[in-house]
């Protein structure tokens, strides 16, 4: 259902989701999100662009992943999100928690 | 099982319909022309401290017999249902102290529910000895996961939350520990899920411990019947906590909705708090030296910021991110030069003005003492400190919370209502599926009873004080007045008091609180009376309603306490005075008195009132003859309807509970 990558270097990582994130799997993408800190990179992307669906039940995983992230000090953010995913986004408000990045770029700059 | 109806379709349906609507107009014309003329031409200003709450009694009952009829209006017969989905299912089996051996009965009989499903059961006491008899049947067994230490628990309301993370069905049956299912329960409700936006399937709830004078009045065939097939009418019928499907993707959507809307509030109230810290501090922070003075500086610049960010609608998880980044930085070049102003300080900072709700164990921002601690005189370390907790405290994560997401509302004692409501202002369709599909226990004496009424009253004002159907966003106007008609029926307990103490005031002092008992009073009132009760007994054909009657009136001590209790909780922060409603028969010796002493006391009182009235009458000092006969009967019919209390004070539960078990 979803296949999922795991990109660190030096600081941050990327995670990249393929596939549908949903209630089915979205236990999949928290414990990326554990891997990722427990190796020491606190600043995590999340890179939706082959990522065709999302349901509520993944906007939770996110959440869970941003308050992993948050308390251990670090922070997550999403980039290049389809427009299905942003819809969603849009109707839950999340988007007022989380920014959708254009890219992973973006994401991993600025401050 | 061959049927599992309540009542048959009936014939000629839509005649019923038409039949209850006429009778719902000439209801409440005839209400209406009776309290006019009440209002305009019968108030006795001399007695107004009598006058006035009886005439806003009555006009309580005549808005009340309004929400009753808006409610009937649209009644709705669902019929057979459409042919079940195919779809995964969790079927969860709440429990916190029942006995292992209840909830393994309805576990076993959730096993045996015929379609594809998982069973778990969730329980809240964590006992060892029910784990392994889940294991032993094959039952999934869940408890709360480690986020939850230390945490608020949210009662019933957290525990299927937990569960909710821990399984992944697209569909969840909710079953309370004592409720055994039919075998038949998702064949018969999943069809409704054809439809993509129906989130809520709920079922009666229907009690086998109960014979046929049920002096408790447990059963409730109206709201399990007309009501919520009233309300379902309005896409408004109401969740009730148990013997309910969900769909997962509703509830999780509501709370993630929930969640954004609880950090913007969070954050909000974060900074207004470090704003205040810092501009105290500021006062002080030139004895500091000039590093203090400039790093204060700083964090008043980054509040300011976050302040104007917020407005200007940034997202939330970048202001607090970029926020916590500028006061870690601005309190880098500061050195503790007064250690012992720091170590106060910082102890102050672990007391946080963010307190959990002793009930709902819900995590509250406690103003006052929000006010308190940025009023304190901080050094201007503790202050930098002070802020970062602050913030900390209230960040995008919800630090505070077992679980950022909270599908199941968690704002009320009562999480059924508080969820339906939130399910759908956000656009959701709910259904009423009229067929008894499981079976439970009610509580088998007067305490156990009396609890769960409470809790269900007080739950339902915490919902209706902390989000107001009246004002909450996408409610159409039917769902508003549908919730809006069950809280405003919890405030009847007020009018029970006015209408005892009226007659009695004739009947002792001649003291008319109507300027006539007399021809023009009844030409008015009778004809609304005798139409409310033939619109009672058309709406409530072949059901008993005559319990549910007597109880929204004789139980108006309790009613009030849920009013006064529930005001003081939302508005004062005050304790509910909560209990997990028992679902075994509490031991004890003698009949409980003591729990219904208001109405013995009402009940002596109105007695006395009737023979003194009647001596008076017999000497010439009543007022009128036929006034003393209209409060004679209005004296009867108060004591009819409160006499079931000493009934349910008595009443020991049925004999042979075991047998209708089987």
């Amino acid at each position: 259902m979803i296949d999922l990558d795991l990109d660190m270097d030096a600081g941050a990582a990327v995670i990249r989701l393929r596939g549908r994130l949903t209630m089915v799997n979205a236990a999949a993408l928290r414990s990326a999100v554990t891997d990722a800190l427990a190796a020491g990179r606190t600043r995590i992307v999340v890179d939706l662009s082959d990522c065709e669906f999302m349901d509520s039940s993944g906007l939770g995983a996110v959440i869970g992943g941003l308050k992993t992230a948050r308390q251990a000090g670090g922070d997550l953010r999403i980039a290049s999100l389809s427009p299905q995913v942003s819809t969603v986004l849009q109707l839950t408000n999340l988007d007022r928690v989380l920014r959708p990045y254009d890219t992973v770029a973006g994401a991993l700059g600025g401050n | 099982m061959t049927s599992h109806r309540l009542y048959g379709p009936r014939a000629g349906f839509w005649s019923r319909r038409t039949l209850i609507r006429v009778l719902i107009l000439v209801t409440l014309m005839s209400g209406v022309n009776y309290l006019a003329w009440r209002w305009l031409h019968s108030v006795n200003w001399s007695y107004w401290w009598i006058a006035v709450p009886l005439v806003l009694a009555e006009t309580y009952s005549l808005v009340d017999a309004f929400l009753f009829g808006a409610t009937m209006w649209r009644i709705r017969e669902r019929g057979e249902p459409p042919p079940p989905v195919d779809a995964t299912v969790d079927v969860f089996i709440t429990t916190y102290n029942e006995p292992i051996d209840l909830v393994m009965a309805t576990a076993r009989a959730a096993l045996a529910i015929e379609r594809p499903h998982r069973t778990w059961i969730l329980d809240d006491g964590a006992r060892e000895e029910l784990r392994q008899a889940a294991e032993a049947a094959g039952v999934g067994y869940l408890t709360r996961s480690e986020d939850w230490t230390d945490r608020p628990r949210h009662a019933k309301a957290g525990n299927l939350n937990n569960a909710l993370f821990a399984t992944d069905g697209e569909f969840m049956l909710i079953l309370d520990a004592d409720q055994v299912p039919d075998p038949a329960i998702l064949d018969r409700t999943l069809g409704y899920f054809g439809d993509p936006k129906v989130a809520l399937v709920q079922t009666p709830q229907w009690f086998v411990n109960v014979d046929d004078s049920d002096p408790l009045g447990s059963q409730a065939p109206l709201f399990y019947g007309p009501i919520q097939q009233g309300k379902d009418g309005w896409n408004a019928a109401f969740f009730c906590g148990s013997n309910a499907v969900l769909r997962r993707e509703a509830l999780m959507q509501i709370g993630v909705v929930g969640y954004v809307r609880g950090v913007e509030l969070a954050v909000r109230e974060a900074l207004d708090a470090a704003g205040k810290v810092v501009r105290e501090a500021r006062r002080t922070a030139a004895e500091h030296g000039p590093a203090v003075v400039r790093a204060l500086g700083e964090v008043e610049a980054a509040v300011g910021q976050a302040r104007a960010e917020l407005r200007l609608g940034e997202p939330l998880s970048e202001i607090t991110y970029r926020f916590q980044q500028r006061v870690d930085e601005a309190g880098r070049g500061v050195v503790a030069a007064d250690v012992e102003a720091l170590r106060a300080d910082l102890a102050a900072i672990d007391a946080l003005p963010i307190a959990s709700d002793q009930e709902l164990g819900a995590v509250v921002v406690d103003e006052v003492a929000l006010d308190r601690l940025a009023a304190r005189d901080w050094s201007p370390l503790g202050a930098l400190e002070s802020v970062k907790a602050l913030v900390r405290a209230v960040d995008v994560d919800l630090f505070s919370e077992a679980q950022p997401v909270m599908p199941m509302a968690t704002i009320s004692v009562t999480e059924d209502m508080a969820t339906a409501m939130r399910l759908h202002g956000a656009g959701w369709r709910t259904v009423y599926h009229h067929e008894v599909l499981a079976r439970g226990l009610a509580p088998e004496d007067l305490r156990s009873m009396l609890h769960q009424r409470l809790r269900w009253s007080q739950g339902t004002l915490q919902v209706m004080l902390k989000e107001n159907p009246l004002t909450q966003r996408g409610l159409s106007f039917g769902q508003r007045l549908m919730y809006f008609a069950t809280m405003w029926s919890y405030l009847s307990g007020f009018t029970a008091v006015v209408y005892i103490a009226a007659p009695v005031l004739y009947l002792l002092f001649g003291i008319r609180p109507v300027q006539t008992f007399g021809g023009d009073f009844l030409v008015r009132l009778l004809p609304y009376l005798i139409i409310t009760q033939v619109l009672f007994s058309v709406v409530g054909y072949g059901i008993k309603t005559w319990r549910g009657q007597q109880y929204s009136l004789a139980l108006f001590p309790l009613w009030i306490r849920a009013c006064t209790t529930a005001v003081g909780n939302v508005f004062f922060g005050r304790s509910l005075g909560f209990v997990v409603t028992p679902k075994e028969r509490q031991q004890g010796g003698g009949i409980p008195w003591q729990l219904i002493r208001p109405q013995l006391i009402a009940m002596g009182v109105l007695v006395a009132a009737a023979v003194i009235g009647l001596i008076r009458l017999w000497l010439g000092l009543a007022p009128t003859a036929q006034g003393t006969w209209v409060n004679l009967v209005w004296v009867v019919y108060d004591l009819v309807v409160l006499s079931v209390v000493i009934e349910a004070a008595r009443y020991r539960g049925p004999a042979n509970v075991e047998e209708q078990r089987e």
